[in-house]
């Protein structure tokens, strides 16, 4: 009796009037959130680090790397859920397209946070290899571009990706302003149903699968990162001529 | 002492200050250097050598002075470094080699991107261009024979073979100069002799070389000159058989003998 109760909640939850595809379409507005929001942050993100590390190396760009800092205190001291108002009601107050300010504003959101990602990436790399760089005569930028940014990416993609982990979790707010993600979906069905107890744990065990297979990926990235050239031989691509 | 009239100076240094913050590190360093030229810089740690070489090519921007080479004051704001660079190899006492780079494309590296355009410009495409920075890299790398090593990456190098590769880095762009800083020291002592070697074969060629050192036995082979770098100033000059056998400044006597 009491399981068949259960179950017949769980039909009206999942099955009943193809509510299971509501589930799925909110997870794909979720993914599309955090990925378009990650590239945008990644973007924001790597522009100021490197505006502050030429500036910091060659004492240019002393203008943008100001920005740079106010952008980063302004966004790092502010609640997103204001960020997000602000960007749907007032900034955007026009435009109906709610997955792409839910991402706009939390592709702003982690530019500030990529910003210091990037920042570490780009400190890790040797001092020297910039002033061997310029040494041969190459400029700041064929230096940058052929020396110090691949291999500050290469430090920078696990903690990037975990950046993308931690947004499909945290850009479940966007629900407060009506964008249809998987954490909104719940509440929705709970309005035709009258029952929260099966949407909330769908939901909630969609994320948490979601976000253990990411976190696996991260761990494989991890490893592969982590080897140093000589673990894979020492040998380019793996070619020995 | 003056020049004797067998070629003009390839640089020439006047009065030559470089200050951090209330430390003046160069206090008006003075010296003309000839091409072909060997010149040895000696002194105690912290006198100033290594401020001295990167000021020569401007990874320092020196304070106060001038540093005229082939003709152009480096310290001249209008003036584009890098072209100037381009005519100066470096050594670095910690190598800088490029860690994401193979042995042969931190050699071609500079070359590929610097005269690239010119490349384009004459007709060549870049496969044709690439290939011949390929062939000159693999020369220089047989010349310091570690043909062996081209595709692997530095991390899997010891120090001497990483020291070899970056002078033959320096060497790809045809420098008129290189300048050594310290370039034996970061080496296991087992190490030190295959880079001296390489050095005194690029002498012997008449590469005109600036050399911060400890070696003293290099310094009495292969130097045209000697200087004493001691508190921001050359405090003494001279060929090696006089400056190591009668040296005239009284720091200089006491610095000899605390190595020796
Ligand atoms: N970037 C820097 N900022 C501040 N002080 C420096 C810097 N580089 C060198 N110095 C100081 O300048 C002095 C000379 O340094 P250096 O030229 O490296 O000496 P040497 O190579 O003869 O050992 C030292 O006292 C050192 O601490
Ligand atoms: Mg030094």
């Amino acid at each position: 009796m009491f399981f068949e109760n259960l179950w017949k909640r769980f039909a009206r939850a999942f099955i009943e009037q193809n509510r299971w595809q509501m589930y799925l379409e909110g997870l794909g507005n979720t993914l599309l959130i955090a990925l378009i929001a990650t590239v945008i942050g990644t973007t924001i993100g790597v522009i100021f680090a490197m505006t502050k590390y030429i500036n910091r190396k060659t004492g240019k760009l002393k203008i943008l790397s100001k920005i740079a800092d106010v952008y980063i205190t302004i966004i790092r001291g502010t609640p997103v859920v204001l960020q997000l108002m602000i960007l749907y009601f007032i900034v955007f107050s026009g435009w109906d397209n709610g997955i792409m300010i839910g991402a706009i504003t939390f592709g702003i959101n982690s530019g500030a946070y990529v910003a210091e990602i990037a920042r570490a990436g780009f400190e890790s790399v040797d001092d020297g290899q910039m002033e061997a760089g310029r040494s041969l005569g190459m400029s700041t930028a064929q230096t940058m571009w052929h020396i110090i940014i691949p291999q500050a990416v290469r430090n920078c993609l696990p903690p990037l990706f975990n950046e993308f982990i931690t947004l499909v979790k945290e850009t479940a707010i966007v629900g407060y302003v009506g964008i249809m993600d998987l954490g909104k979906i719940p509440g929705l069905i709970q309005s035709r149903t009258f029952d929260y107890l099966f949407p909330l744990l769908i939901a909630a065990i969609l994320y948490l699968a979601v976000v253990m297979v990411l976190t696996k990926i991260l761990h494989i990235l991890e490893k592969r990162f982590s080897k140093t050239d000589r673990d894979r031989g020492g040998v380019k691509n793996g070619k020995h001529k | 002492m003056e020049n004797t009239n067998n070629g003009a100076p390839l640089i020439q240094v006047r009065n030559l200050k470089k200050a951090f913050g209330e430390l003046n590190v160069l206090d008006g360093v003075s010296i003309d250097i000839k091409k072909g030229e060997r010149v040895v810089v000696i002194g105690p740690s912290g006198s100033g050598k290594s401020t001295f070489l990167r000021c020569l090519n401007c990874l320092e921007s020196a304070t106060g002075g001038e540093i005229i080479f082939q003709g152009t004051n480096l310290l001249d704001p209008k003036v584009n470094i890098n072209l100037h660079r381009q005519h100066m190899g470096m050594v670095f006492q910690q190598f800088n080699l490029f860690n994401n780079k193979s042995v042969i494309e931190n050699i071609m590296l500079a070359p590929m991107t610097i005269y690239g355009k010119k490349a384009k410009q004459e007709g060549k495409s870049k496969k044709e261009f690439e290939a011949e920075c390929r062939e000159n890299a693999i020369s220089l790398l047989r010349r310091i024979g570690l043909e062996d090593k081209a595709d692997v990456y530095p991390s899997t190098l010891s120090g001497g073979q990483k020291q070899r590769v970056a002078i033959a880095r320096a060497l790809a762009m045809n420098p008129e100069v290189m300048l050594f800083d310290e370039p034996t020291s970061a080496l296991d002592p087992e190490m030190v002799g295959e880079v001296l070697e390489l050095m005194k074969e690029l002498a012997q060629e008449g590469m005109t070389m600036v050399v911060v050192t400890h070696e003293m036995g290099f310094a009495r082979e292969v130097a045209d000159r000697v200087l004493f770098m001691c508190d921001g100033v050359i405090a003494e000059e001279a060929e090696p058989e006089k400056f190591f056998t009668s040296p005239e400044n009284p720091r200089l006597r006491q610095f000899l003998q605390s190595i020796l």
